[in-house]
């Protein structure tokens, strides 16, 4: 997928001029934060859980290589293969080859954020192979080729209306006069339709949520119970994931599972959590005859051990976009690849390079909610200054914030001095606003202007009058 | 008192430096009503947060050697903002990593570094005020305040104690008003959207006043109810606890 994080403003402002997208932005922030809070209110140990969780995931990055080996020992064991991809074009590679070798025409995909990251449904249509997205709203989005706009919702930004309009589009072997208002209706089509591709695919893909060392088991959890056909129906099953998603044990597995769907969608646990471990066994009465697990590493280990090295921990829940007040105005596509919100505007520069990336950490009011409702209590606000910080000492923001910047400082550094500057700037400011106690229009403050009034200044500064207060009284 | 009266250092903040002047001397007229001897040092301009936030450490460090050296001598510095506060207390010490004995020095003043209603209420106990103001409001909880200072309870404790006045809470009191320093301005489309939202909050309430302890918010949030026409009155809630409302509120004549 090309990415558009270069054009974040203009992406910004398409999407607040969208009222369909503003819409459904409306009731994506009325409706997930408060089934997390109704959620967490119900289980008094949340928070316990969360350091918990946190402490499972540090330990994890500590001994990642540790528990890597042991996963690929047990999955080798349980005559499954692990496959180690460095980047994303290897990960195309071997899950290609993988689904040549089994002479796969169709591939059904449970919901990846891997398989976006690395493209590889256009990966496998260049080369002949159809990938059936089998998630309804990975579906949907796959049919109006579009990425993903919510790391647990993938079409949250549609209405619909919508969907209604792309299946009349796509499917016409139904009646063109066929009512698709209920919700319902909807989901019958997509079932209808889906039902051929699942039983008619070669080989069947999937994400993780987890990957257990102790075991070589794969954790996936999803609401609609596509993830289980798509890992048992075929003849292979394909699992790419990244490769910190590994956790020690299966309580460890459990433990996590207690605070993902509670963060995600405020479940006390997903509808279908699903641990598969290795191929079909003698005697099994259904699974897969193949087992591959591809790790995809992507950029991750530089992270280790850097500021960036908490990000690791994520377990994509999905809690901080649903309480970001910038995801909230702008949606998931603004972000302009595949991850968004907080942990999208730390994560994409290091996967495509802040020079591609470069407005995502910085449009941020560093409200620190983010930080707040993170299961595993990752400190977004100080990764985005992070990645700020990394941007100034290397000369990438704006030069005229930059020479802004300066000279503000230069004066904020010198008392005297600054004393000397602002005293009549705020003067003649507030000598201006005095009449109206207001600025409609500033020059140089037009982005303050654009959409607010700016309050006028007093005109004489606090320490001013303070020095002029006789004998310690105002 | 038996003790000696507790020696505050008061960081007026550049926009109440700036902007809003009488936000100080209600912080100073609750401080001393309290008890407190106040100091107001020269040597004062920012916090060094817009620095901070851009990435320039150099700036952000050199600004925060200044606040240490002015304000190490109080038994407490004061500070009129939330976001200020969180800066000298959550941040600060983070510049110094690798130089310990600053570090220390930086911990040590944020350690006694307050926001003023936390102060009042946490440390000094305050139990009530002497004040009046007639109208109900609404109260904004500034991000930095609430999340890294835990300023909650505190003005609304103290708000209760002000005759004829009653408080009205917001669905989204807790929500960020878009203002985030530079973001503001680098971003305003966003900014807008997000100053809408809180503004749609506070007239849902049916509120005639809007409070809050961060004078970038209520800037914020001022310039967006005028904008709209709103005759909604905007004040730091220090002028209302301190009975200094006779000026005009925050964009008002």
């Amino acid at each position: 997928m090309e990415a558009t994080t270069r054009n974040f403003e203009r992406n910004a402002r398409k999407a607040l001029a969208d009222t369909k997208l503003q819409e459904a932005l409306a009731r994506l922030s009325h409706g997930f934060p408060a089934k997390r809070r109704q959620a967490i209110a119900r289980l008094p140990e949340f928070e316990a859980l969360r350091d918990a969780a946190r402490d499972i995931r540090n330990d994890v990055l500590e001994n990642l290589d540790f528990y890597l080996e042991r996963f690929e020992t047990r999955v080798g064991e349980r005559g499954g293969q692990v496959h180690w991809a460095r980047d994303a074009a290897e990960a195309r590679s071997l899950v290609l080859k993988i689904c040549q070798d089994a002479g796969a025409r169709t591939v059904t995909k449970s919901k990846s954020m891997i398989g976006e990251e690395i493209a590889i449904n256009e990966h496998l249509e260049a080369n002949g192979i159809t990938p059936v997205e089998t998630d309804l709203g990975e579906y949907i989005i796959q049919i109006r080729r579009e990425p993903p706009s919510h790391l647990i919702a993938p079409a949250i930004h549609l209405s619909k209306g919508q969907v209604a309009e792309s299946f009349k589009e796509k499917h016409g072997q139904f009646p063109k006069d066929r009512s698709l208002e209920e919700p319902r209706a909807l989901l019958d089509e997509a079932r209808t339709v889906l039902r051929e591709s699942f039983l008619e695919a070669d080989v069947g893909m999937t994400g993780a949520n987890m990957l257990v060392a102790e075991t070589g088991t794969v954790v996936v959890v999803t609401n609609e119970g596509n993830a289980d056909l798509t890992m048992s129906l075929p003849r292979v099953h394909i699992v790419i994931a990244s490769l910190e998603k590994v956790v020690p044990t299966l309580d460890d597995a459990a433990t996590l599972l207690r605070v993902l769907a509670r963060s995600a969608t405020g479940q006390e646990i997903s509808v279908y959590t699903t641990f598969s471990t290795g191929p079909r066994r003698p005697g099994d009465l259904d699974g897969p005859e193949a087992f591959h697990v591809v790790l995809l590493d992507n950029g991750r280990t530089t992270m280790l051990g850097s500021e960036l090295h908490e990000m690791l921990r994520c377990i994509r829940c999905g809690a901080c976009l649903n309480e970001c007040p910038i995801y909230r105005a702008v949606g998931g596509h603004a972000y302009g690849w595949v991850y968004s919100g907080p942990m999208g505007a730390v994560l994409t520069p290091v996967l495509i390079g802040i020079e591609h990336a470069g407005d995502l950490p910085n449009a941020s009011t560093l409200c620190g909610k983010c930080e707040d409702v993170c299961p595993v209590r990752i400190p977004l606000p100080r990764m985005l200054r992070h990645w700020r910080q990394r941007q100034f000492e290397g000369n990438q923001s704006s030069a005229a914030s930059r020479y802004g910047l300066k000279a503000w400082a230069f004066l904020a550094r010198r008392p005297a001095l600054y004393r000397l500057a602002v005293g009549p700037a705020v003067a003649v400011l507030g000598m201006l606003g005095r009449r109206r106690g207001r600025f409609r229009r500033l020059p140089l403050a037009g982005g303050w202007t654009a959409s607010r009034d700016l309050p006028a200044p007093a005109g004489r500064t606090f320490l001013a009058l303070w020095r002029k207060r006789p004998a310690g009284r105002p | 008192m038996s003790s000696p009266p507790p020696n505050v250092g008061l960081f007026v903040t550049c926009l109440v430096d700036l902007m809003r002047p009488v936000v100080g001397f209600a912080a100073v007229k609750l401080l001393e009503d309290a008890g407190c001897v106040v100091s107001v040092p020269a040597a004062q301009t920012c916090c060094g947060q817009p620095a901070y936030n851009a990435g320039d450490q150099t700036d952000a460090r050199a600004i925060a050697r200044q606040v240490i050296a002015a304000f190490e001598g109080f038994d407490y510095v004061v500070v009129p903002s939330g976001s200020c506060a969180g800066m000298i207390r959550v941040h600060f010490p983070g510049l110094f990593a690798g130089d310990a004995p600053m570090a220390g020095r930086a911990r040590a003043l944020g350690e006694r570094t307050f926001e003023l209603t936390q102060f009042l209420r946490d440390v000094l106990q305050v139990p009530d005020v002497e004040a009046e103001y007639i109208g109900t409001a609404t109260y904004h909880d500034g991000c930095a305040g609430l999340r890294e200072m835990g300023v909650k309870e505190q003005p609304r404790a103290l708000l209760a104690a002000v005759r004829g006045l009653e408080l009205k809470e917001g669905g989204e009191a807790e929500i960020c008003c878009g203002f985030g320093g530079l973001f503001c301005v680098k971003y305003p489309d966003i900014s807008g959207r997000i100053v809408d939202g809180k503004v749609d909050d506070v007239l849902a309430t049916g509120a005639d006043t809007l409070l809050g302890g961060d004078l970038g918010c209520l800037l914020n949030v001022a310039g967006r109810l005028k904008r709209r026409g709103s005759d909604v009155r905007v004040r730091h809630v220090a002028e209302v606890l301190a009975g200094m409302t006779d000026g005009p509120p925050i964009g008002d004549p």
